[in-house]
């Protein structure tokens, strides 16, 4: 089941290695580093997107909530001067708060997933503009969050923290996902909804349980967006975001169908998605294309994705026929 | 006779390992009503499939207005004018009547814009539904309809086609006894307008008021044919049933015990006004019996509480369980395996390992992390327990034969602590050597002290396999036989709802 993130590894290898040898600057330090802050900023939100694509759903509202929730943070800290780990908590469970409503919505009033959370990326956004009157919010002069913007924005060892931050939530999720009883689950319902139902998993509890987290990585994202633009301007922050998610997942190998996945695959789709974007300005490539080179290399590399399954559903539908004739002959065996 | 529309000779059905039919011989005259009767799994679907030019048969041939031919094009039936009013309607509820009786023979117009003619069409609809009688208009939308008035629109769209046959498979399954006397008086009228019916149904008091004529089929052969003045309720069971069944009972070692699952006016959705009362006991495997469509899966499904049920009492071993989701019922320990394995009772594209633990996950987990080894090692063990034939457990379900699918089914539960289990159709599509398997697991089961529900609609597995059968009919517990009352008559003489008990006749 690895050989899909092995592939996708291969492909950052090689075209990594391409870009470095038309342009060495790629692979100096500082570029690493940039590029690495930048795949923990994006990595974070993708792996819960993910997540609900797993389970056969699919989060829309991430960039408007990074808006929205942006803009309540800095609200809070500048403001109204609140401590930064109660507004820190806050906002993270304002993620929770509108990703458990989206669950709600799913499960309990049996609303489709792609309605639900476009409402989502209207409202939020909508709301985030009227409540700023679409003025840009800033952090003024204030400096008694010194601590977290060194947590949200700083280096250690010069690694960007928010690159640790994936590191640990990976892992986390890594266990989550394909170790835990909970991921098991997601599986199961993401795969054939009725057959978990009719085994008593609590289906909606498990579907439900993706979009929380998925609120929750989108409430820490929104703070960590914050200290990386250092503003929030209401009608742009976070434009787009939700596809960047969804499409570092699509590469990583969730199916919009449901039932399948993996950490590692999300994360390296992460990876890919944004050494492309690099790769544009380091290939001196004219920085309008970036969005055409993205969606080409996803168009290509979801279609290759799909002919080597076609090859395994092959290989599969003739191992069953073996099978079959394996086990007719064992019925044969017994009845002689 | 001239009049003979249409003629099957001795057709044969094969399928690999089952002959579905064996020389069976129909005819239909112009104006007649021909039913078509037999117990499920007689043939009549295959045969009424080779009729509609969907399956070729493997012999015989079909000869239409004297033209003789071996098998028959989907378009040769439509060209000859049969139809079909299925059973499951095909209908496009987004559209209005008029469109689907004529969709795809739209009438045109706008050269090549080709745009809809609707007033064209609507006027060529009016006549027909007038000629049936019916309450709606062509304007109306399919999705405000009832069924019966469904089933009417399908009936225009044969018409529409000028049909000579009619098929009717089930028409009245869903239909309330107003509805029913409508249908009848609508056949009847078109038998007088020379159009001929071929009525399948299980309601026997049906096909006595309306055909002329009755077609007995049992295990793909005809084996009787009414005229008008034979047709009666007894004449036709006795057709249908009447073959010797191999024994294949093998009497419980240990007794029943106390306890079990009781249901005390059990209401399911599927029938709102039926109250179901059943007891099954611990130490016994009951069979439930009855045609398709009598609320069997309905029942299984309320009591695993797929469809929690509206009112009424389940007790297990005497105490009372409110059952509101799978999960309440698989805490209870009463666990199902449903009729389709492959929609709901597996996850095919997991491995063996995987759907066995899915249900007790949590037995094999530490502080909610999946403890492998553990998990493997029960799989294993269910897999050489219930000889499940496959390479390894980290097979995918999806590459099993059917016997070994339903194996990891059962499996799953066994490696649970059943009290109850229902099974649902337990060997439908299953070869013989997996099916004895699965009988003898059964059997092992209630010797171990649990109560068993076999829901089949195979009567040799019925009789052969239950200690004790419970017949419903239209959502009613409609008779329950000992095992001296055993017998394909009394099964089938409830089946059918016939209210005079007398009819039941015991073998000592």
């Amino acid at each position: 089941m690895l050989k899909k993130e092995l592939g996708l590894l291969i492909l950052i290898l090689v075209i990594g290695a391409l870009t470095a040898a038309i342009n060495p600057q790629f692979v100096s330090q500082v570029n690493l580093m940039n590029l690495a802050n930048q795949i923990g900023l994006f990595g974070l939100i993708s792996i819960g997107v993910g997540l609900v694509i797993i389970t056969g759903g699919i989060e829309l509202s991430v960039g408007s909530m990074f808006a929205l929730l942006g803009i309540f943070f800095l609200d809070m800290l500048v403001n109204h001067e609140i401590v930064w780990p109660l507004a820190l908590v806050v906002a993270i469970l304002g993620g929770v708060a509108l990703g458990g409503i989206h669950g709600l919505l799913v499960t309990r009033l049996k609303m489709q997933p792609f309605v639900v959370t476009l409402c989502g990326l209207l409202l939020y956004r909508g709301i985030a503009r009227w409540y700023t009157a679409d003025s840009t919010q800033g952090f003024g002069y204030g400096d008694s969050y010194e601590t977290l913007e060194w947590l949200m924005s700083g280096r250690t060892y010069n690694i960007p923290h928010t690159f640790i931050f994936l590191l640990i939530v990976a892992t986390i999720m890594g266990v989550v996902l394909h170790r835990s009883v909970y991921g098991r689950y997601l599986f199961a319902v993401g795969k054939n909804e009725e057959a978990a139902r009719f085994s008593g998993i609590p289906t909606k509890a498990v579907i439900t349980g993706a979009y929380v987290i998925a609120g929750t990585l989108a409430g820490l994202s929104s703070v960590f967006f914050v200290f990386y633009t250092q503003s929030v301007s209401p009608s742009a922050h976070g434009n787009f975001y939700e596809l960047y998610a969804i499409a570092a997942a699509v590469l990583g190998g969730c199916s919009l169908r449901g039932g399948e996945g993996s950490i590692i695959g999300i994360v390296l789709g992460t990876v890919l998605l944004q050494v492309l974007q690099n790769l544009v300005n380091m290939l001196g490539i004219p920085s309008s294309l970036n969005f055409a080179v993205m969606g080409a290399v996803i168009l290509l590399g979801v279609l290759a994705d799909q002919q080597l399954q076609r090859r395994r559903q092959r290989q599969l539908a003739m191992a069953s026929a073996e099978a079959r004739n394996l086990a007719k002959e064992g019925a044969a065996g017994a009845a002689v | 006779m001239s009049d003979t529309l249409l003629e099957l000779r001795s057709i044969t059905k094969t399928y690999p390992g089952v002959k579905a039919l064996r020389g069976v011989n129909l005819s239909v005259k112009k104006g007649e009503v021909v039913g078509l009767i037999g117990e499920n799994g007689a043939g009549k679907s295959t045969l009424m499939k080779i009729l509609g030019g969907v399956v070729s048969p493997s012999s015989g041939s079909i000869v239409i207005d004297g033209v003789s031919r071996l098998e028959l094009t989907v378009k040769d039936a439509a060209h000859a004018g049969i139809a079909f009013v299925h059973q499951e309607l095909n209908l496009f509820e987004n559209l209005d009547v008029a469109s689907n009786i004529y969709i795809g023979r739209e009438p045109r117009k706008g050269g090549f814009l080709n745009l809809i003619d609707n007033a064209a069409l609507h006027e060529r609809v009016k006549p027909i539904l007038m000629q049936l009688g019916v309450d709606f208009t062509p304007e109306d939308s399919v999705e405000e309809l009832s069924i019966a008035q469904r089933q009417m629109v399908e009936i225009a769209k044969a018409l529409s086609m000028e049909s000579r046959i009619i098929i009717m498979d089930e028409p009245t399954s869903s239909l309330t006894l107003t509805e029913t006397e409508n249908l009848l008086r609508v056949i009847a009228d078109l038998k007088a307008a020379g159009v001929s019916i071929i009525y399948i149904s299980h309601r026997l008091s049906e096909v006595q008021q309306c055909a002329d004529r009755v077609v007995v089929l049992r295990d793909g052969r005809q084996v009787g044919e009414l005229a008008k003045d034979e047709i009666t309720h007894g004449a036709m069971v006795r057709l249908m049933i009447g073959r010797d069944l191999k024994s294949i009972y093998v009497p419980p070692n240990v007794g029943v015990r106390p306890g079990g699952l009781e249901l005390h006016d059990l209401v399911t959705t599927a029938f709102p006004e039926r109250k179901v009362s059943l007891h099954v006991r611990r130490g016994e495997i009951l069979g439930l019996a009855g045609l398709v469509g009598a609320g069997r899966t309905s029942l299984a499904q309320t009591i695993f509480g797929v469809e929690p049920a509206p009112s009424g009492r389940i007790l297990l071993d005497g105490e009372r369980l409110t059952i509101g989701s799978p999960r309440d019922a698989i805490a209870h320990g009463i666990y199902l395996a449903p009729e389709d394995r492959k929609k709901s009772g597996l996850l095919l594209d997991m491995s063996i390992a995987e759907n066995i633990t899915l249900p007790d996950l949590k037995r094999f987990s530490t502080a909610m992390l999946i403890d492998v080894s553990r998990e493997e090692g029960v799989a294993k063990e269910q897999l050489r327990a219930l000889a499940i034939k496959a390479p390894s457990i980290a097979t995918e379900a999806v590459t099993l034969s059917g016997g070994n699918q339903q194996k990891v089914v059962l499996a799953k539960w066994l490696s649970m602590r059943p009290k109850l289990i229902i099974l649902d159709e337990p060997t439908r599509g299953i070869d013989v050597g997996a099916k004895s398997e699965i009988y003898a697991l059964m059997r092992d089961l209630a010797d171990a002290g649990v109560a068993i529900l076999m829901i089949s609609s195979d009567m040799e597995e019925v009789i052969g396999v239950s200690d004790r059968i419970a017949v419903m009919h239209e959502g009613d517990i409609s008779g329950q036989l000992e095992r001296p009352q055993f017998s394909e008559h009394n099964i089938l003489t409830l089946a059918v709802g016939n209210p005079s008990k007398e009819e039941l006749v015991a073998y000592a």
